[in-house]
């Protein structure tokens, strides 16, 4: 487990050290984005994902990577190199990720990871987009009695180390006067077994990862209590390095498209039939007509592919997290009043 | 040396003729330079290369450096502290330094319970008892074969599995120490800057009974006989203390846990996570010094025992007067490595959850995104550790070594 934590800094450090621009692969000719030249040349994309959040990565009975963030990846890999199954998943802690993105080990994040000022700024990473907007919430055992989260004055709580859960409930403490006690375990399952023995009285981190932890507990889920509260935002995004604007143009934009799809009614199944539509909007989405696909440096179908195998973003959402017992919330389109808004393709 | 003997190397006659340098391959002073100057060179150059290449590739990744992150505030929240913390007003640095503190915490500890269980152990492996020679050798069979990460993560799950605070296991005559997997609960007394002064008397008395030793003992070189140091060491370790403490008002408040909403408040804790990574560490290190003083033990001539047998000795004291001293030249130097195993296992903590260095300087470092200084701070923390001990070691080493005849 040390191994695992610390492996992404000593990659880090051991390119920083050793490879002169290291993750950018020598390629003269090409799309002008390193990072999609070397997936292309790979023939795979490498994912960030953490493999043990039900609802956004975790792998099912099958071993199939199955959640939003996976099909995230999956949609960018739709996109980039126009099949799905070229797209592989790396397992990140919260502790490496940004290290295994920094050093190249991965293209991309998609791994439930906030958006913050200090991590765009100090980190020469960025953020692509949202896809989903959370906060952070408690969740507390019933027999506790706890019923808002200013009733827990001094708690002890389970929380992740290296996340903004940790710095969320750090400022919601002190904002309030309250006093806590902090257990943090890097490894997801040892925090959250030590938080079923009772260790800790509250299990905190984004209120997403909470119901669909509660979710996986089958009956058990009944005595656990996710708490009205929400103490912050928390803004989930799709992280890329800095550097390599045309990749970050890609993973933006396949992001938008699968949201202009939800918008325009076109999802996996239907795609097919509005290759003949006259709407200009889905004719330039599908590339039927217009060159945004060139301007990414990608096919003119690449949106089409994304759609077809991947879905829209309401599809992927109903497939992932409609079944942990979420509800859209703010996350759906900002016609039905939410907070996802598809800038124009054009 | 007297004064009419002039040291051999001074008379300018016996001195070898100082020879030329000569610009040729076949002068050995020659070849001693080049190879000198091109070894330096190649180990100058290959730091530079890696200095120079991470500071372009910093740049390149635009990821910014430094170690001003140390003044910022931390805001991290930090479970266990020896020293005053708060997350909203503390900065990294002395976040860190709870790091070192936690670290140092465990490792001196567990360095000196280590050396007890496994002395005994080791002892015990060599008894004539059958039943704890078996006893011990499959302890250390079974503890050396278990990876430490496994039984750290054995001890905590353990440890969990005790009773929830709010039904917790009350050993004790007027309820005040408390067992729950909130740890364990115990009345402490309410610490007044009296007790400081008495503490310091206390200290001033140990020095002073060890003066009296040592003029005991040159009293017994010179007569034989040898003067009582107990009454001079009790009046000396007891009367200073309680005058001062007695003087200053005799302050006397003993802080009993109770349990009050969550948690206990009050009291002294001893964390569940800290418990498990102290008992990991020490229940393994000793089955490696028990080996190591076992070895120690029977490195020393069996002669020894016979003639200290010879001389009406018991076995307990032909242990610790005859055999122990001289094992103790060979387990020294080994005993140095497993004193830094211990102290650098104890990164492990991450896994259950205690802060140690490395804990707490890998959220600094997620935090800032400052991977590079994080990992730098880890490092010079170890190396400093692990060099305090290695010195004071190698000292204790060369003074052991002195007494031998």
């Amino acid at each position: 487990m040390i191994r695992y934590v610390t492996s992404g800094a000593m990659a880090l450090i051991a390119g920083m050290l050793l490879g002169s621009g290291f993750v950018q692969p020598a390629s003269a000719q090409g799309t002008g984005s390193a990072t999609l030249d070397a997936t292309r040349t790979r023939g795979q994309l490498l994912c960030g994902t953490s493999g043990q959040v039900p609802g956004f990565s975790l792998p099912d009975s099958q071993g199939v990577m199955r959640g939003l963030d996976a099909d995230t990846c999956r949609a960018v890999t739709a996109a980039a190199l126009g099949d799905v199954a070229k797209v592989k998943f790396v397992p990140t802690t919260t502790q490496n990720r940004f290290t295994a993105l920094q050093s190249g080990e991965v293209d991309m994040l998609s791994r439930s990871t906030t958006w913050t000022l200090g991590r765009e700024g100090n980190l020469g990473l960025m953020f692509a987009w949202v896809n989903y907007y959370d906060g952070t919430g408690f969740l507390v055992k019933k027999s506790s009695g706890v019923t808002a989260a200013k009733q827990m004055d001094g708690a002890t709580i389970c929380v992740q180390p290296g996340t903004s859960t940790e710095l969320a409930i750090n400022d919601f403490y002190r904002q309030n006067n309250m006093k806590f006690t902090p257990i943090l375990i890097q490894d997801l399952s040892e925090l959250q077994s030590a938080f079923l023995s009772g260790r800790c009285d509250a299990y905190s981190t984004d209120a997403s990862a909470l119901a669909t932890f509660r979710f996986s507990q089958g009956p058990k889920a009944a005595d656990l209590v996710l708490l009205p509260d929400i103490i912050s935002k928390e803004p989930l995004g799709v992280m890329v390095r800095k550097g390599d604007d045309k990749w970050f143009d890609v993973v933006r934009w396949t992001f938008i498209a699968m949201v202009t799809a939800e918008e325009k009614g076109v999802t996996s199944s239907n795609v097919d039939s509005f290759m003949t539509s006259t709407d200009p909007d889905i004719r330039r989405l599908l590339g039927i007509e217009g060159d945004l696909g060139k301007a990414l440096g990608l096919d003119p179908k690449w949106a089409y592919n994304v759609i077809k195998q991947v879905g829209n973003f309401g599809e992927m959402w109903d497939r992932n997290i409609t079944p942990m017992g979420v509800p859209r919330g703010i996350n759906n389109l900002w016609t039905k009043g939410g907070l996802q808004y598809a800038p124009p393709m054009r | 040396m007297s004064d009419n003997t002039a040291d051999p190397r001074l008379i300018g006659a016996r001195v070898a003729p100082k020879r030329s340098l000569r610009f040729s391959w076949s002068d050995p002073l020659f070849r001693s330079i080049v190879w000198q100057i091109v070894i330096v060179g190649v180990v100058v150059s290959i730091a530079w290369y890696l200095i120079h290449n991470t500071n372009e590739n910093l740049t390149a990744r635009r990821i910014a450096t430094g170690f001003g992150f140390l003044d910022r505030v931390a805001g991290i929240p930090i479970g266990e502290s020896m020293i005053d913390y708060n997350p909203a007003e503390h900065s990294y640095g002395r976040a860190l330094l709870i790091g070192v503190l936690n670290t140092l915490k465990v490792a001196v500890i567990g360095v000196v319970l280590a050396t007890i269980l496994g002395t005994l152990i080791g002892i015990g492996r060599l008894s004539k008892n059958w039943l704890v020679a078996q006893l011990t050798a499959f302890y250390v069979e079974t503890i050396r074969d278990i990876p430490l990460l496994l039984q750290l993560l054995f001890w905590y799950t353990v440890l969990q599995g005790l009773p929830t605070a709010r039904q917790a296991w009350d050993r004790n005559v007027n309820g005040s120490v408390f067992l729950s997997n909130r740890g364990i609960k115990v009345p402490l007394l309410v610490w007044e800057p009296v007790h400081g002064w008495a503490l310091l008397a206390f200290t001033a008395g140990l020095f002073g009974t060890w003066l009296w030793s040592r003029r005991s003992r040159r009293i017994q070189a010179e007569t034989g006989a040898r003067p009582a140091t107990w009454p001079v060491a009790l009046g000396l370790l007891i009367v200073p203390p309680v005058v001062v403490w007695l003087a200053l008002g005799a302050p006397f408040q003993i802080d009993y846990p109770a349990l009050r909403g969550f948690n206990f408040q009050g009291g002294g804790t001893v964390s569940p996570e800290y418990f498990a990574l102290l008992l990991g560490l020490v229940i393994y290190t000793a089955g490696y010094i028990a080996e190591i003083v076992r070895s120690g033990i029977q490195a020393v001539p069996n002669g020894q025992w016979e003639a200290a047998r010879a001389l009406g000795l018991r076995h307990g004291a032909i242990l610790r007067q005859v055999v122990l001293p001289q094992a103790l030249r060979v387990v020294i130097p080994p005993m140095t490595s497993q004193y830094l195993n211990l102290t650098k296992n104890s990164s492990l903590a991450v896994a259950i959850g205690y802060q140690d260095i490395v804990s707490i300087a890998n959220t600094t470092l997620n935090q800032t995104g400052q991977a590079i200084e994080g990992i730098a701070v880890i490092m010079a923390v170890y190396l400093t550790i692990s060099l305090s001990i290695s010195l004071f070691m190698n000292w204790y080493n060369a003074h052991i070594a002195l007494v031998e005849r």
